[in-house]
């Protein structure tokens, strides 16, 4: 490598240096926070705390669209892509050994990818 | 040049275990480290309660009206009250981060500050909900 590998030296191979991940943690991030005050006004506009309405929150249609499933389950996507890049941060940080840091990673998507399906099954069921 | 060669730079490194406990943060580092927390617990229950409880919450109404059998175990209360914490802190430290990504509030004072703010407000909501859940509101 290079000795002065920073500035217009720098050498630009291998990596994409985290700019996307930065990214998309602040984008989840603000999805997830407009989904919560989504929710919080459908509670606040809810005329009684009932299973009917609490369901509805999740299920209603707007002009056949069902809006409500489509929401939750964008929402849902934001959630496991922004905890995909924070616990693989938390790993990248103290776990050292590659093999289980790789072997961690591994298993925090098939743990994230679980609930996604998980989730989506019983939102579509409904 | 060469005389710094000959003066060996300090290095800091990562803190051991042991010295965690006697490692004084700063509060806005306290507050880091709480997000770090509350994200790794709200990661590892996702799957394991958040969404059961959900899918209990919507499948039928005898399963929703199940839940409130289960919360009158004091030990289900305390892990739901840990899981609400952790979005609560999670959430408003999460804004604080966004509003120090726009330049607002990066200064020492002000990060202080508000830094004690989410830990405040996250705090405070926390309560609400705890007296709720425990039957006192």
């Amino acid at each position: 490598m290079a000795a002065t590998n920073y500035g217009p030296k720098r050498l630009v191979v291998g990596a994409h240096y985290g700019t996307i991940d930065f990214i998309v943690q602040r984008i989840t991030a603000i999805i997830m926070a407009v989904y919560t005050l989504v929710l919080i006004v459908g509670l606040l506009v809810m005329p009684a705390f009932t299973y009917e309405n609490w369901k509805a929150l999740f299920t209603f249609h707007v002009f056949a669209l069902p809006v409500g499933q489509l929401l939750a389950t964008l929402a849902f996507f934001a959630l496991a892509w922004h905890a995909w890049i924070g616990v693989r941060d938390i790993w990248m940080d103290y776990v050292k050994p590659v093999g289980v840091r790789l072997l961690l990673q591994v298993l925090t998507i098939l743990w994230l990818v679980a609930s996604v399906v998980y989730f989506a099954q019983i939102l579509w069921r409904l | 040049m060469s005389d710094s060669a000959a003066k060996p730079r300090p290095q800091f490194r990562n803190i051991s275990v042991p010295q965690i406990l006697s490692y004084r943060l700063p509060l806005a580092g306290k507050l880091s480290i709480l997000h770090r927390i509350s994200g790794a617990l709200l990661f590892l229950c996702l799957p394991l309660v958040i969404v059961p409880l959900f899918a209990a919450s919507v499948a039928s109404p005898e399963s929703y009206a199940q839940i409130a059998q289960y919360a009158d175990n004091v030990l289900v209360k305390l892990v739901l009250l840990v899981l609400i914490w952790g979005y609560l802190h999670h959430f408003c430290a999460g804004i604080r981060y966004l509003m120090l990504d726009l330049h607002v509030g990066v200064d020492k004072v002000s990060a202080q500050k508000s830094a004690g703010v989410v830990l405040g407000v996250s705090l405070a909501l926390t309560l609400v909900f705890a007296l709720k859940l425990f039957g006192a509101l």
